[in-house]
């Protein structure tokens, strides 16, 4: 209850000195335009808006599933076999070099103005912190469970499915928390490159007419969505966390 | 099955590190061995040694069973931490070396074995819900559901407060009956109550210890002698000397 409030009094806070920033200086509308005007643009144009929110949502969600599905393979891979580390660490490493956003020009010269190539930006920029994290979780099984599960003649295979994949659920759940904010940008660096619909595609739109309400709008949607994945996925990770190890916090 | 007894003759090294050296452990079948120690001298190495579950450890000599079988498989271990898996029930934790091995249910045997800890209105909860003692209880009965003959006891009774642990020596005892139980234990007093044999590891050594133990017991009585009892309180205090007497 206390967060929320002081959310609350951050946001007036902010809407106060934009309000003040814009009568003081006199700023014209196409530069900075006041709240409220941003208010009844969202309002006129909210079906519009929404309609390109639906796009970059989808795009979102399917990132995020395939990005999740994708690495949490890969950390089960490296986490059963210690060649697949050797081959895979290092080329993962120096994927992390190569900065994903540089890939969106050519993602769209090959796979077109569609969804793919969001999609793809979106599980690209997952795919590290979601594989890291749970990889974490899988390597870190308390060494006592694992001693316990051999001297009980339980296959590798047995124990990595019945103990370190469950004892590494904490772990997947917060490479999941970050996969849900990150995604996001993903989608929208994929449409700023080139789109034909969806939230990056109509601020850039906007911003190019100087529309800067518009653009400011849209950006409140965007604002509104990824806050409310990101609180969809931190329950469900929550839950899936206190599932496995209901003592623990959080 | 019939526990074997089991020999262990050699020297260990961990690297270039000397763990043990010629040390001789005969540890007789049906009866309870204990290798007393401070921390850190190396004992939960031997235990490690014995259930193969340490690959860094390099042994030179002889390691063999009375029945000549290889131990892979015949091994029971319990240790300190009850490593009980915090998303199954009580029930679950017991089950859980005979679903790893995708053998068939025994949920029978579970159950009459949760009604020997005491715990059976306990069996649907998860072990969060419990205390250090009924967790304990579990882990027990998780080591008898494997019904090995060799029974590798790390300690597993020294996290918890003097009441609990009589207690579960105790029902330890009665439980692992005729079994080869090794026990190591830093705990002069737990190895005056519980041992057959007793073995005392320093960084000079292993030392059998038995003669200090008091009249040879109960082996067939399936009870620990009386915690109270002059002889064992005189033995706890001569093992605390040696105990002491080894470190300087």
């Amino acid at each position: 209850m206390k967060g929320v409030v002081s959310v609350c009094l951050f946001v007036v806070v902010l809407l106060a000195g934009w309000q003040s920033l814009v009568s003081g200086f006199d700023l014209p509308h196409y530069i900075l335009p006041s709240p409220m005007r941003v208010v009844t643009t969202f309002t006129t144009h909210f079906w519009l808006i929404l309609e390109h929110a639906t796009v970059t949502f989808s795009e979102v969600i399917l990132g995020l599933f395939f990005g999740v599905l994708l690495g949490g393979m890969t950390a089960i891979t490296l986490a059963a076999s210690p060649v697949a580390r050797a081959v895979m660490r290092p080329m993962m490493v120096l994927s992390q070099a190569l900065p994903v956003f540089a890939l969106a020009p050519i993602l769209t010269l090959w796979l077109g103005y569609g969804l793919i190539p969001k999609i793809i930006m979106a599980l690209l920029i997952i795919y590290f912190p979601v594989t890291s994290s749970f990889f974490d979780g899988l390597m870190r099984t308390p060494s006592g469970m694992l001693d316990m599960a051999r001297v009980m003649g339980a296959k590798p295979s047995a124990i990595l499915f019945h103990i370190r994949i469950p004892a590494a659920v904490p772990g997947l759940a917060s490479g999941m928390r970050l996969a849900a904010v990150y995604a996001p940008i993903g989608a929208i660096i994929g449409e700023w490159v080139g789109a034909s619909e969806g939230l990056g595609y109509l601020m850039l739109l906007a911003n190019g007419r100087a529309k800067i309400d518009l653009m400011f709008a849209a950006l409140f949607m965007l604002v509104v969505m990824t806050l409310a994945l990101h609180f969809l996925v931190d329950r469900l990770a929550t839950i899936a966390v206190r599932r496995i190890d209901p003592s623990a916090a959080g | 099955m019939t526990a074997p007894s089991l020999t262990i003759k050699g020297d260990a090294h961990i690297g270039n590190q000397l763990i043990f050296k010629a040390a001789c452990l005969d540890i007789p079948a049906g009866a309870w061995t204990c290798l007393l120690g401070r921390s850190g001298v190396g004992k939960t190495t031997i235990l490690k040694l014995i259930a193969g579950l340490d690959e860094h450890i390099t042994f030179t000599g002889d390691m063999s069973s009375s029945d000549g079988k290889p131990l892979a498989g015949r091994i029971a271990l319990m240790s300190q931490t009850d490593n009980l898996l915090p998303w199954l029930s009580v029930r679950g934790n017991i089950m859980l070396g005979s679903r790893m091995r995708q053998e068939h249910s025994q949920s029978e045997q579970a159950d009459a074995l949760i009604e020997r800890v005491g715990l059976t209105e306990f069996s649907d909860r998860k072990p969060h819900t419990l205390s250090g003692g009924m967790r304990q209880r579990v882990a027990l009965a998780r080591t008898l559901m494997e019904d090995r003959p060799i029974m590798l006891l790390d300690e597993p009774f020294s996290a918890l407060d003097a009441g609990l642990r009589a207690e579960m020596q105790e029902l330890a005892t009665e439980l692992f009956t005729g079994k080869t139980v090794l026990l190591i234990t830093h705990d002069p007093a737990e190895a005056a109550r519980m041992g057959h044999r007793l073995y005392l590891m320093t960084g000079f050594g292993i030392e059998n210890l038995t003669a200090i133990l008091p009249q040879q017991p109960n082996q067939s009585q399936r009870t620990v002698r009386d915690f109270d009892s002059a002889e064992v309180l005189a033995a706890t205090g001569s093992l605390l000397s040696k105990l002491r007497e080894a470190q300087r």
